[in-house]
């Protein structure tokens, strides 16, 4: 496959390694003229110096025939525009592009820039799922679906406790699809009853976390 | 009409200066609280006495495009310093914002051609400058005295 990585930072140089390894061939193109050199030395004939949003630039890198164009410089706005003329000028089967600023994320999507890569994002991600709040872990987000499979611990305090499913009162477009218990799991119908310490699973449409997380999240004493 | 204008550097200003004479409603939007002296400079009065509007804030912030009042913009100006942000800010202009007319300066004449193409209206400087040099150099402008 050839690959063509604009941004030559961090991200960009290990991106090209990992690459290379795997077999690929790979041109990087760097803007900075010191970054370039000192990239240069490991990557040799494999960087090009120049700015990856210009189009004479890309053209020289080979854009053209490329199978794949990574957008990683720490400009959002350069991201953008390499992610669109890939696609959109030279016909590009496939782009990605970094985000780096999160706020940004919905001028990438706006733009049709996908998929745009947050590392605050993915960061955080993690965090939910090392320390969730109310037990909620994302297991799957299929946001072209705009579907969403989650992990609910349903804690002692939980209101969900000694409940059927059925009178959970979860909105339209959610669905109970599994109860992990015990070390097992099974399949629920409307009058199982959820104990506490169970993980229960559940699809839904993007939107509805924060209702369907109220059903499980033990309501505060204050009201 | 409203007309937006982002990037407040020597173009924008003008323009920004330009529309407000013509009694049109102008709001300009910088990152630089500094360059509201772009527009008082060679003023009476100052930018906002004379009933413009400025705002600080950075070009991709939607919230900094919102309070400029672009919601209401019947025209919107990308000029900034940076082709990149001009060419992503004036889709957001058009795409979420719907704004009617929107007119962005792109210095790099092959990404403000192909722009242009794909129906973004582009103002390249460095296009027209390179038409008026041929013009010049092979006799077609005659030189009448330094103007502007």
């Amino acid at each position: 496959m050839y690959i063509l990585i604009v941004g030559a930072g961090k991200v960009g140089w290990n991106l090209a390694r990992e690459l290379i390894d795997k077999g690929n061939e790979v041109t990087v193109v760097e803007n900075s003229s010191r970054r370039y050199q000192v990239v240069e030395e490991e990557l040799e004939h494999r960087i090009q110096s120049g700015d990856g949003s210009e189009l004479w630039v890309l053209e020289r890198a080979g854009i053209e025939r490329a199978d794949l164009v990574i957008a990683v410089t720490g400009d959002d706005e350069d991201n953008i525009l390499i992610s669109q003329v890939a696609k959109e000028k030279y016909g590009v089967e496939r782009t990605v592009a970094r985000c780096n600023n999160p706020r940004n994320l919905e001028h990438f999507e706006l733009l049709g820039v996908k998929p745009a890569v947050s590392a605050t994002d993915l960061i955080l991600r993690l965090i939910e799922h090392e320390v969730p709040e109310y037990g909620l872990v994302h297991l799957l987000d299929l946001p072209t679906e705009r579907l969403e499979i989650i992990e609910l611990e349903v804690g002692t305090a939980s209101p969900a406790v000694g409940k059927r499913v059925m009178d959970l009162g979860l909105p339209d477009g959610s669905l109970v699809i599994s109860i992990l218990r015990d070390g097992g799991g099974f399949v629920p119908a409307g009058d199982s009853v959820v104990e506490a310490g169970d993980e229960v699973l559940l699809v839904l449409d993007t939107g509805l976390e924060a209702d369907v997380t109220g059903r499980f999240a033990p309501q505060t004493e204050a009201a | 009409m409203f007309v937006l204008i982002v990037g407040c550097g020597r173009v924008g200003s003008a323009v920004a200066k330009a529309m407000l004479a013509q009694g049109h409603t102008v709001s300009v939007l910088d990152e630089d609280p500094e360059a509201i002296a772009q527009l008082n400079k060679g003023q009476a009065e100052s930018w906002e006495d004379l009933g413009g509007q400025f705002t600080e804030g950075t070009a991709l912030e939607i919230d900094a495009l919102l309070q400029a009042g672009i919601e209401r913009a019947d025209a919107f100006v990308a000029s900034t310093d940076g082709d990149n942000t001009n060419l992503v800010i004036a889709q957001i202009a058009r795409r979420r914002f719907e704004v009617e007319r929107v007119v962005v300066r792109v210095l790099d004449p092959a990404r403000a051609k192909w722009y242009s193409d794909q129906g973004l209206q582009t103002v390249c400087p460095t296009q027209i400058a390179i038409e008026l040099l041929e013009q010049a150099v092979s006799g077609q402008a005659p030189f009448e005295g330094v103007t502007g």
